[in-house]
């Protein structure tokens, strides 16, 4: 049987991708954790953010690694729902905010 | 009310892994099981040729029985209802007292099981409290809320000072009640406001109450400052509840823990995550270090993970009847693959992180 595309153990080979350029994937990685740090979002809130990023570029990885995430940081089933609505309505909007650019074009071209 | 059990002891349910040496296998078979997976006493004998050793016997803690008003479906007790033969008598409290005063060992820290469903507690709490120990009581919250016997629990542990340290797994009632049974959220909401009613958790009482937060599933525990952060903020804003300090405690995978790993197929990824978060910094102020752990009859582990899988200190006497501090000083303390559990991250103690 073929094996799909996303293997949930390539998560753990993340680290790796320094093998093809050191300098720059170690550059990443620094520049990751930092991001991850308690700043003045706590970790809970930023790996919410994260969970509702991890939706929004569809990175079955991401999803994987940022649910375990925010359990562990305690955020509870609730918020982390909340947070995918909150990636989900900025994607629609995204989509229908256009629609005013095609109302526009519709609204000229018409009699 | 009525607590509606989440699941049956091993015991009661005639589980395998109602037998220890079972449970040892499955840990050991970790090392096939998982990529990469070394042994834990390797791991410890590439940081030290002297392996765990004791730094004191700071900690008295007596397992005072298995009998449990709850069964959780974590508990690494295997504790229940049905567990009413496992629980110390007299005599051998009284053995326990003696070495307290002897040794004038600072705390005394009694679990179970409910610790409060043995016939002796009192008399026992009174004992250590007069002696001058510490008294460090693992309560459940819900046994308060049980029958009218233990309705004035909260004001015999302020009468004596006890130090209560009580299960909470979240702020919510679905995740609580998941873990513990149906019913025991509002039981426990209930009962910690019995306990800041007599001072418990309030500024300026010198009454300790401290909470102790597990994951309610298979993952591991984050940073136990931002925890408590958290759950101070949402019991304060939605019950008006105090408490001192939050004690974050990693799953250790034995007894029904390890079962629900295994039932959900969570078993591997579990010990991996453990493995790749060791801590080298947790091995110093490991619990096993400062703390003699006692079974309802009498016997000595390194902690009460230990006893619960029959691993007996390493000492020529394995009985509180033949108790010799200078010897168990001596001992190494015994390890194996589920010690992961107690250096994952920050560390994992009775008492929360350790790193």
């Amino acid at each position: 049987m073929s094996k799909g595309y996303f293997q949930p153990e390539d998560l753990k080979k993340f680290g790796e991708i320094t093998e093809f350029q050191e300098e720059l994937g170690t550059k990443f990685f620094e520049y990751y954790g930092a991001v991850f740090e308690e700043g003045a979002l706590t970790a809970r809130e930023k790996s919410l953010i994260a969970l509702a990023v991890a939706h929004t570029v569809a990175c079955p990885y991401c999803i994987d690694a940022y649910s375990s995430t925010c359990l562990s940081k305690g955020a509870d089933e609730e918020q982390m729902m909340e947070a995918v609505h909150v990636a989900a309505a900025i994607k629609s909007g995204a989509t229908l905010v256009n629609s005013v650019q095609m109302m526009n074009h519709v609204k000229k071209k018409l009699m | 009310m009525a607590i509606k059990q989440r699941t049956q002891t091993l015991k009661r349910s005639q589980n395998k892994l109602n037998d220890t040496f079972l449970q040892l296998k499955v840990l050991s078979e970790a090392e096939q099981r998982v990529d990469g997976f070394q042994p834990f006493a390797d791991k410890i004998s590439d940081l030290t040729d002297a392996g765990i050793t004791p730094s004191g016997i700071d900690i008295f803690q007596i397992n005072i029985g298995k009998l449990c008003n709850q069964t959780c479906a974590h508990c690494h007790v295997d504790a229940g209802p049905d567990r009413k033969e496992e629980n110390m008598d007299r005599e051998t409290l009284e053995i326990c007292l003696d070495i307290i005063k002897t040794h004038q060992i600072p705390t005394v820290d009694i679990t179970g099981g409910a610790p409060e469903m043995n016939p002796h507690f009192r008399w026992f709490v009174e004992e250590c409290t007069m002696a001058g120990a510490t008294v460090m009581n693992r309560c459940n919250l819900t046994i308060i809320e049980a029958h009218k016997k233990y309705a004035d629990l909260p004001e015999f542990f302020a009468e004596h000072g006890v130090h209560v340290v009580s299960s909470l797994p979240y702020f919510s009632k679905t995740r609580t009640d998941s873990q513990r049974g149906s019913g025991v959220f509002n039981d426990s909401i209930a009962a910690l406001k019995k306990l800041n009613a007599v001072g418990y958790g309030i500024d300026g009482s010198g009454l300790a109450l401290d909470l102790v937060y597990n994951p309610s599933g298979a993952f591991l525990p984050g940073g136990q400052e931002e925890l408590e952060k958290e759950f101070k903020s949402q019991l304060k804003r939605r019950y008006d509840i105090d408490f001192n300090n939050l004690f974050v405690i990693t799953n250790l995978p034995i007894s029904r823990f390890l079962d629900y790993l295994i039932e959900t197929d969570n078993y591997e990824n579990y010990m991996d995550e453990l493995v790749n978060a060791f801590n080298p910094a947790t091995v110093q102020g490991l619990m096993c270090r400062n703390t003699i752990s006692v079974s309802w009859d009498g016997y000595m582990y390194d902690c009460d993970f230990n006893q619960m899988l029959d691993l007996k200190v390493q000492a020529p006497g394995v009985h509180i009847k033949d108790f010799n501090k200078k010897e168990l000083m001596e001992r190494k303390i015994v390890v194996a693959n589920h010690c992961y559990g107690c250096t994952a991250g920050a560390g994992s103690s009775c008492g929360g992180e350790i790193a």
